[in-house]
C-alpha cells in the first residue's frame, strides 16, 4: 500500500473569533488578516515537512491548487512541487493537482508538468481536478456551467501534447491553437501517472475506469462518510467490468498518532478544532454557482432529498447548504470519524480496517492540519512512519501498481549540488 | 392562452400567445416563466402578446450547445423571427434583457421599438449591487432577492400537483445556469460598445427596490444608445416589476408603445 502525505498549507493564525466575525474563508476572505512575514515562516516550515516526510520514508508527498484560501496557501502547487523535485530524491511527486480549466492556454499544464517530471527524474503523479466552485468559478471567474467542457477539451489537448510525436494545431471547441509542440516532453512514457480528484459523480468514476485513471475522494469528513462513496465507486468498476485493484483509489484521512492514547487526544484537538471550525468557515453562497453540477447529478441529488424527505414525512424541508460537514467540537469530529487519533497501533489498526473497508491502496494522508505547530507535524510524522507505517505498507501486496511513477535509474539521475553552509 | 412550438438550432422552443392586433414579445425574466402571469393577460387586453422561451429556460432546450453571446444573439434572433413575421415591440426582463439589447442592435428594422425591465448587461460598480450568482443553495434564496411581494415569486414556482417534483426542480435549476452561460460572472456583456447601433425608442424600467440592478446601470445604457430612451422607475416594485406591479408596468407598457 501507498503512504501518501498531503499537505493543504493552512494559515495558521485566523483569529479566534474568525467563524462569527468573518463571512467566509474562500473566496472573500479579508486580506488583512494575513500578514506576509508569517506566511514566509510558515511557507519554509511547510515545505520543510515535506521535505523531511519525503526523508523518513513516505511513498509520496502531495500538495494541491486553491485560490483565495485561508486554509490552502498553494495557489501555485507547481512552484512548490519544483522546490520539492530539487529537495527529494526517492518520493514520488503528487500535484493534486492543477484545475485544468483554469489555465489559458491548457498546455502551460502540459509544459509544466513535464518540468516537473523532467526536474524530478520522472517522479510525477499528474493530478487533473476539475476544481472547487470556489477556487474556479468565484475566486477566477470561470463560467461554470462550461467548466466541465473546457476541462474535458484541456485534458484532451494536454494528454495529445505528450504524447504526438509531432507539431499539431488544436481546434478546439474553446481552445485553438495553430502550433502546439510541447517541450519539455515528460520522461515517463507515454505521460506520468494520472489521477483525479473527485466529489462522488458517477460520471467521474466512468471517465477515471474508461482512461484507466486512479480517482481520489478528497473529503475532509473520514472514512466513515467516504465508506458510502467508496462503496458506489466499486459497484461502478464492477458494472464496467474492472477489476478491484485497490491501487485505483485514493482516499484522503486525518491522522494524529502519540504515545499514548490520551495524549494524542491532548495533542490534537487545537488543531482539528482550528481546522474545522475556521477553515472549513465557507460561506454557503459560494457552495452551488449555477451549472457546476451536471443535470444527472442533480437529479441524482433531488432524487435522494425528495426519498429523504418523504421518509420523515417532511416534504418542504431541504438539507443546510453549506460545505462544512457539521461537527466541530473535537468530540464531534472524533465521533464522526473526520479524524483518527491514537498510539501507533491504534492507528495502524483503524488505518488497516479503513483501507480493507474502502479497498484503497493509496492513502493520502494529512499529518499536519490546522494550527498544528511544525513541531507537532514532524513529531506525528516521525511517529507514523516509524512505527504505523510498517504495519500497513505490506497491505494489497498482492495486487499490482500500474498506477506509480516509474523514475530513471538512479545512476542516471543528477543530485542538486550541496550548498555551503 | 395558446400555446405552439417551434424548432430552432435543433431544439424545441415553446411559444405562448394571447390577444389580437400589433405583435408584442415579451421576453421572461430571471427563471422564466414556468406559467402564464397575471402582467401578460393585462397585455393581451389591447395586443397580440408572443412569448416565446429562451434556451434553457421553461419550455425550451438547448442551452448547452451555446456557449458564447454570439451564440446566444443567433438563438434568440433565430427564436424572434420564428416568433413572428412581422414588425414587434420587444418586452424584455432582467437577464433576457441583454439578448434583447444585441438583437435590437442586430435588427433595427424588426424590433421597433424596446422595453427593458432590470435589464443586466451593464455592470456598475458604483453602488455596490448584490450577486445574482452568489446565493445560498435552497428554495428561500431568490424570492425576497427577486420581487418585494417575495410570495410572487414563490407562487410562480409552486409546484402543480400534476408535475414530476424532480423535473420541476430540475427545470428551476436549469433556467439558472442557462443564464450564467452567457452572464457569468459580472453581467456586463459589452454591449456598451455596440450601442451605437441601438437606434430604436426605448423605456428602460426598475422597480425601486431592485437590489440586483442599480439605476446607475440604466443611465449609462441610456447614454450610450443612438436612439431616444427613457428612464422610468416602478413604485413599490423588485427585481421582477412584471410579478409586483403586473397592472402598474402595463400601463407603462401600453403607453409607450
Amino acid at each position: 500500500m501507498k503512504n501518501l502525505w498531503f499537505h493543504l498549507m493552512p494559515y495558521k493564525e485566523l483569529p479566534d473569533n474568525f467563524r462569527d466575525q468573518h463571512k467566509s474563508v474562500w473566496v472573500d476572505i479579508d486580506p488583512g488578516l494575513l500578514d506576509p512575514s508569517r506566511a514566509h515562516v510558515m511557507y519554509n516550515e511547510f515545505m520543510d515537512e515535506l521535505e523531511y516526510a519525503a526523508e523518513v520514508g513516505f511513498d509520496g508527498i502531495c500538495c494541491n491548487e486553491h485560490h483565495a484560501n485561508g486554509y490552502g496557501l498553494m495557489p501555485s502547487p507547481n512552484l512548490i512541487a519544483a522546490t520539492l523535485a530539487r529537495r527529494t530524491e526517492d518520493a514520488a511527486l503528487c500535484v493534486m493537482g492543477n484545475s485544468l480549466a483554469l489555465y489559458n492556454p491548457p498546455i502551460r499544464v502540459a509544459e509544466e508538468f513535464a518540468m516537473l517530471d523532467c526536474i524530478s527524474g520522472g517522479r510525477l503523479i499528474a493530478g487533473f481536478p476539475v476544481g472547487s466552485p470556489m477556487d474556479t468559478a468565484y475566486a477566477y471567474g470561470q463560467n461554470p456551467s462550461k467548466l466541465r467542457e473546457r476541462y474535458y477539451e484541456a485534458h484532451d489537448l494536454i494528454m495529445k501534447a505528450w504524447t504526438a510525436e509531432e507539431t499539431f494545431a488544436f481546434n478546439g471547441r474553446f481552445n485553438q491553437q495553430r502550433y502546439v509542440n510541447v517541450w519539455p516532453r515528460p520522461v515517463q512514457k507515454p505521460h506520468p501517472p494520472v489521477w483525479i480528484p473527485g466529489g462522488g459523480s458517477i460520471e467521474t468514476w466512468r471517465w477515471c475506469a474508461e482512461l484507466d485513471y486512479v480517482y481520489c475522494y478528497l473529503s475532509y469528513f473520514g472514512y466513515k462518510l467516504g465508506l458510502r462513496t467508496m462503496r458506489g465507486f466499486w459497484e461502478e468498476m464492477d458494472q464496467l467490468g474492472k477489476d478491484r485493484n485497490p491501487y485505483r483509489a485514493g482516499f484522503l484521512q486525518f491522522v494524529g498518532v502519540a504515545e499514548t492514547h490520551e495524549e494524542a487526544l491532548r495533542l490534537y484537538k487545537e488543531p482539528a478544532e482550528y481546522f474545522y471550525g475556521r477553515c472549513l468557515h465557507v460561506s454557503p453562497a459560494y457552495v452551488q454557482p449555477p451549472g457546476y453540477t451536471t443535470e444527472a447529478t442533480i437529479r441524482a441529488q433531488v432524487q435522494s432529498q425528495v426519498a429523504a424527505a418523504a421518509m420523515k414525512g417532511r416534504s418542504k424541508k431541504t438539507k443546510r447548504g453549506g460545505f462544512s460537514g457539521g461537527a466541530t467540537t473535537w468530540e464531534e469530529i472524533l465521533e464522526a470519524g473526520y479524524v483518527i487519533v491514537g498510539t501507533p497501533d491504534e492507528v495502524a489498526e483503524r488505518l488497516r480496517e479503513v483501507c480493507t473497508t474502502l479497498n484503497v491502496g493509496n492513502l493520502m494522508l494529512l499529518l499536519q492540519f490546522g494550527n498544528m505547530s511544525h513541531e507537532l507535524a514532524k513529531y506525528n510524522t516521525q511517529l507514523y512512519a516509524e512505527q504505523v507505517l510498517p504495519q500497513i505498507s505490506g497491505l494489497f501486496s498482492e495486487w499490482e501498481n500500474r498506477w506509480w511513477p516509474e523514475p530513471m535509474a538512479g545512476a542516471d539521475r543528477r543530485s542538486p549540488r550541496q550548498v555551503a553552509a | 392562452m395558446r400555446q405552439r412550438s417551434l424548432r430552432s438550432n435543433g431544439a424545441d422552443v415553446r411559444i405562448w400567445e394571447q390577444g389580437e392586433g400589433e405583435p408584442l414579445v415579451f421576453l421572461a425574466g430571471f427563471g422564466g416563466l414556468p406559467k402564464w402571469i397575471p402582467f401578460l393577460d393585462r397585455l393581451a387586453e389591447s395586443r397580440r402578446v408572443i412569448v416565446p422561451s429562451l434556451p434553457g429556460f421553461p419550455g425550451a432546450e438547448g442551452h448547452d450547445r451555446l456557449d458564447d453571446l454570439s451564440d446566444w444573439t443567433a438563438a434568440t434572433l433565430d427564436i424572434l423571427e420564428g416568433a413572428t413575421d412581422a414588425p414587434f415591440g420587444l418586452i424584455a426582463s432582467s437577464v433576457s434583457a441583454p439578448l434583447a439589447l444585441e438583437a435590437a442592435a442586430m435588427q433595427r428594422q424588426r424590433i421597433a421599438k424596446l422595453v427593458l425591465i432590470g435589464p443586466f448587461g451593464v455592470h456598475d460598480e458604483r453602488p455596490r449591487a448584490i450577486d445574482l450568482w452568489a446565493q445560498r443553495p435552497g428554495p428561500k434564496s431568490y424570492p425576497p432577492l427577486l420581487c418585494a411581494r417575495p410570495e410572487r415569486y414563490a407562487a410562480l414556482w409552486e409546484k402543480p400537483d400534476d408535475v414530476d417534483e424532480i423535473e420541476w426542480q430540475v427545470m428551476e435549476i436549469r433556467a439558472r445556469e442557462a443564464a450564467a452561460r452567457y452572464l457569468w460572472p459580472l453581467n456586463d456583456t459589452g454591449i456598451l460598445k455596440r450601442a451605437y447601433r441601438i437606434t430604436q425608442p426605448m423605456l428602460l424600467l426598475r422597480g425601486t427596490e431592485d437590489r440586483l440592478v442599480p439605476r446607475t446601470s440604466l443611465e449609462k445604457l441610456n447614454t450610450a444608445v443612438a436612439g431616444e430612451a427613457l428612464i422610468q422607475e416602478v413604485a413599490e416594485a423588485g427585481h421582477l416589476v412584471e410579478l409586483d406591479q403586473p397592472k402598474a408596468l402595463a400601463g407603462l407598457v401600453n403607453q409607450f408603445i
